[in-house]
């Protein structure tokens, strides 16, 4: 256990964790767009950034991104001062200029005071903010079939080559994560279509209902020990089954469902 | 022939001075990149044609050698004949014959070849009488020049490994690392971190492996210094790696050599080969129970695989992105251990510290920058190369002492240090000190050594624009405030230079540079800004006047200038010759006319006119 201080409150934290799970876990409201639970902090949209500073510093600041730097004993954390909103209000200026039609920068930048990009927006602009979370979990997920291409103002999270990505399954991970909801995807007729690769989906043996792309349950079936026909009924088959059993009623649960 | 004993070296070293030694006459032909592309491979083997030709008997074919750089780039391809120490420039196939008739065979003096003071319009016959290298003093450029890169034994003739085998001898690990903290050796690849605390801190750090990696991705637009010393003097990167594996405990040492030195690679390979060959890298070296080797990294060409943590990445195979050093790659480095990084002239200058001690270095240059740099001199210069010179000399002395001041008696304007990191100081600011600390305060930083010349013709509006235009290009993309934050104030600046800017941009870049400063992820966006805000801080007239007035004063910027011929001219028809668009007509004697309609504003008549009859508007 370490003590440190947030915004002049004396906070325990645990030895080895970020100074934002901290933040976060004593409700002080920092924006972080590239951060998600299920990733290691990537450091990409800087908007978490805290200024720290200790008792033996003679008065030195120094403005760190509090999703990377690890808590240390007596560190000195404020994450509204002048300065530190001020880097927010500039980066999200930033922001907005590259995504102009982004609900959720757009809002995010109104919350800071920023209504207006200072500067010319992107034409046709995709709306995407490059937080790398659509490829940090596809690699956590072990498939990397995305991943960023080209470098600096040119760099876009692309497939190999432009191709529909063969490594993809279909599993949806990226669209999901992604903070401004710019990767689209489509399920239609049994298939699902994402990153211009079409996908059989399973259909729910009992009710019929489409749930998963075939690959995605594979994929699964592969890597965790889960029964051969486990991916066959959907969720909500399965816990009307499991209803029924816990009531005794095993028998008829087909009938129901049906 | 495997050395297997200190000892053993010694003797070997004795054989190959004797060698070095029994050439009485030596010619020295610089094989250095910008020689090497004015011919001089081909200067090279006619010597040994005509040698060969001739038998003389006192010079044997050999004595023809290939060297490295000499630094004297401007004055390509260079001669040197030891030991008289006569200097030859501008050498071309033709004059070879003559030069071994006349000089080696009557020891005559080619006065045509020899160097010609600008200043004095006197001819310098000796090597070390010339300005530019005499206020010189080499210590990583020590042998640069004067041995043949491809040979281990004119390194270890000229003292080559004698640190190496003192360090083995008489000395600890730990005495290695205090050696080189006494020092006060700074790093030289930008930072300026003591080398000598980042050695110890690492040593101590409880994990293994350790990993020794030396820095050869020089990226710098107009730097060249360690392209140099990898190309020229490759055992003294290596000695300097392997005493700081010795110093750190590390049996894995990297050199990442930038992809666009492939002369580089070559010398360097066949380095650490020989080495390896002769019981200096490998396993047990010299007999001892030491243990470390290279390898080499090539970068596959981009800037930011200089950032230390991009080039980690780069090596372990993974896409080329800094990562935050709030845990610092001296405790979390290449794969995660504990690494010490270090720049190619840092690693160059080791064996000389450990050799002569580091009360000897830490008396050279200032108090908390000791020894010597080495700075590419590139831009609006006469003497284009390469100088090494004590801390603490002045700008002025850099260029005009030893850069011979600025062609075309024109106005120095300004001089941009440290690369795309660091930013242009005006001419009041000539008198400064060269140290870390001062160019810092000035507004700039010693980087890794570019030194780019600019004069009154050059537009530092265009200047910021140019160097935003690189990093733009060169930023990995990884961070927000690099990769919106350069692009927007790059868009802005190009606005300005086609006199498209208000004074609220300027204030917005200004603005934005700060952010960008304090919130990127690495040194390329921290530093980016530089550039910019220095021009702005000593040229913020020029901005204005692009944006109120619509003037470019440099005539650089197209869409804001004409260019006018004036009643002065002479009718020498200098000018329609070099018009690129045919602009411009007249007879001999008359003054000519230019047809603005067809003029794109090139400003090659302008440089050409000797008469100033033409005037930018």
């Amino acid at each position: 256990m370490v003590l440190i201080q947030i915004n002049g409150k004396m906070v325990k934290a645990h030895e080895g964790e970020m100074v934002l799970s901290v933040l976060r876990r004593e409700g002080i409201e920092v924006p972080a767009l590239c951060d998600h639970q299920a990733l290691e902090p990537g450091g990409s949209c800087r908007l978490c950034m805290v200024e720290i500073t200790k008792a033996d510093w003679d008065g030195w600041t120094k403005n760190v991104t509090s999703c990377l730097y690890p808590v240390e004993e007596g560190l000195i954390v404020s994450t509204h001062s002048e300065g530190v909103l001020e880097i927010r209000r500039n980066i999200l200026d930033m922001l907005l200029a590259r995504c102009p039609n982004s609900d959720v920068i757009q809002k995010l930048a109104e919350e800071h005071g920023v209504m207006k990009t200072s500067f010319d927006t992107l034409p046709d602009s995709d709306n995407c903010i490059m937080c790398y979370a659509c490829t940090r979990v596809c690699e956590v997920l072990g498939k990397s079939a995305i991943s960023a291409v080209m470098r600096g103002h040119k760099k876009v999270i692309a497939s190999p080559f432009g191709d529909a990505p063969p490594d993809c399954i279909g599993c949806l991970s990226c669209a999901h994560i992604c903070p401004t909801n710019v990767i689209l995807w489509k399920d239609e007729n049994g298939k699902r279509t994402i990153w211009n690769k079409s996908f059989d989906l399973i259909t729910c043996k009992k009710c019929g209902k489409e749930t998963i792309s075939r690959e995605f349950a594979d994929y699964l079936l592969e890597q965790r020990d889960i029964p051969a026909d486990y991916f066959e009924t959907c969720d909500d088959c399965k816990r009307m089954e499991l209803a029924f059993k816990m009531g005794g009623l095993v028998d008829g649960a087909e009938e129901v469902a049906i | 022939m495997r050395i297997d004993s200190i000892p053993k070296l010694e003797k070997w070293r004795k054989k190959c001075q004797r060698e070095y030694n029994s050439r009485k006459r030596k010619i020295f032909v610089c094989l250095g990149e910008a020689c090497l592309a004015n011919g001089s491979a081909e200067v090279y083997d006619e010597f040994k044609k005509e040698l060969k030709k001739r038998k003389l008997s006192d010079v044997q074919v050999e004595s023809a050698i290939k060297t490295g750089c000499h630094g004297f780039c401007a004055l390509g391809p260079l001669v040197i004949i030891e030991p008289e120490g006569t200097f030859y420039t501008k050498v071309k196939v033709k004059n070879v014959a003559e030069i071994v008739e006349k000089t080696i065979k009557n020891h005559e003096v080619i006065d045509r070849l020899l160097y010609k003071d600008k200043k004095t319009k006197e001819r310098i016959a000796e090597y070390g009488k010339i300005p530019f290298y005499e206020k010189q003093q080499r210590i990583s450029l020590r042998n640069v020049g004067t041995i043949d890169p491809y040979k281990i034994s004119d390194y270890i003739a000229v003292g080559g490994y004698t640190a190496l085998s003192k360090a083995l001898t008489d000395m600890s690990p730990k005495q290695v690392i205090d050696e080189v903290s006494k020092s006060k050796l700074r790093g030289r690849g930008g930072g300026g971190f003591s080398t000598g605390r980042k050695w110890a801190t690492c040593a101590k750090v409880d994990d293994e492996p350790r990993y020794v990696i030396c820095n050869g991705d020089e990226g710098d637009p107009g730097a060249f210094m360690d392209r140099t010393t990898m190309g020229s003097d490759p055992h003294s990167v290596l000695e300097g790696m392997i005493l700081c594996a010795f110093g750190i405990g590390s049996t894995q040492g990297y050199i990442y050599v930038r992809e666009e030195y492939p002369l580089a690679v070559v010398t360097l390979q066949n380095a650490i080969d020989e080495a390896r060959d002769s019981g200096i890298l490998g396993d047990n070296i010299l007999g001892t129970d030491f243990c470390f080797d290279i390898k080499i990294n090539r970068g596959g060409g981009a800037f930011v695989c200089g950032e230390s943590s991009a080039l980690m990445k780069s090596i372990a195979g993974e896409v080329g992105e800094p990562r935050a050093k709030y845990v610092r790659s001296v405790v979390k480095g290449l794969n995660d251990k504990p690494t010490v990084l270090n720049n190619v002239e840092t690693f160059a200058t080791i064996p000389v510290i450990i050799d002569k001690g580091a009360k000897w270095f830490a008396k050279i240059g200032t108090k908390t920058s000791t020894g010597t740099k080495v700075f590419s001199l590139a831009g609006k210069i006469n003497n284009t190369g390469l100088v090494e010179v004590p801390m603490g000399i002045s700008l002025r002395e850099i260029v005009y002492d030893i850069g011979g001041g600025i062609p075309k008696g024109r106005k120095f304007k300004a001089v941009q240090t440290g690369g795309p990191s660091g930013g242009c100081l005006p001419a009041e600011k000539l008198d400064l000190k060269v140290d870390f600390d001062s160019l810092t305060e000035a507004g700039s930083m010693m980087g890794s050594g570019g030194m780019i010349i600019m004069d009154d013709r050059t537009c530092m509006v265009e200047i910021a624009r140019y160097f935003l235009s690189f990093l733009v290009q060169e930023s990995c993309g990884k961070c927000v405030p690099c990769r919106e934050g350069l692009y927007q104030l790059h868009k802005i600046c190009a606005k300005i230079c086609e006199g498209q800017g208000t004074m609220e941009d300027i204030e917005l870049m200004e603005k934005m540079s700060l952010t960008i400063q304090k919130a990127s992820l690495c040194g390329l966006g921290q530093s980016g800004p530089n550039p910019l805000l220095s021009t702005l801080m000593y040229f913020k007239d020029e901005f204005i006047t692009h944006v109120k007035d619509k003037k470019c004063p440099a005539g650089v910027c197209r869409d804001l200038i004409k260019f006018v011929i004036t009643d002065d001219c002479t009718g020498c028809m200098a000018c329609i010759k070099v018009c690129p668009v045919d602009a411009i007509t007249g007879e001999k004697k008359k003054i000519h006319i230019l047809d603005q309609e067809l003029c794109t504003q090139c400003g090659s008549c302008f440089d050409i006119c000797k008469f100033d009859s033409i005037e930018i508007k």
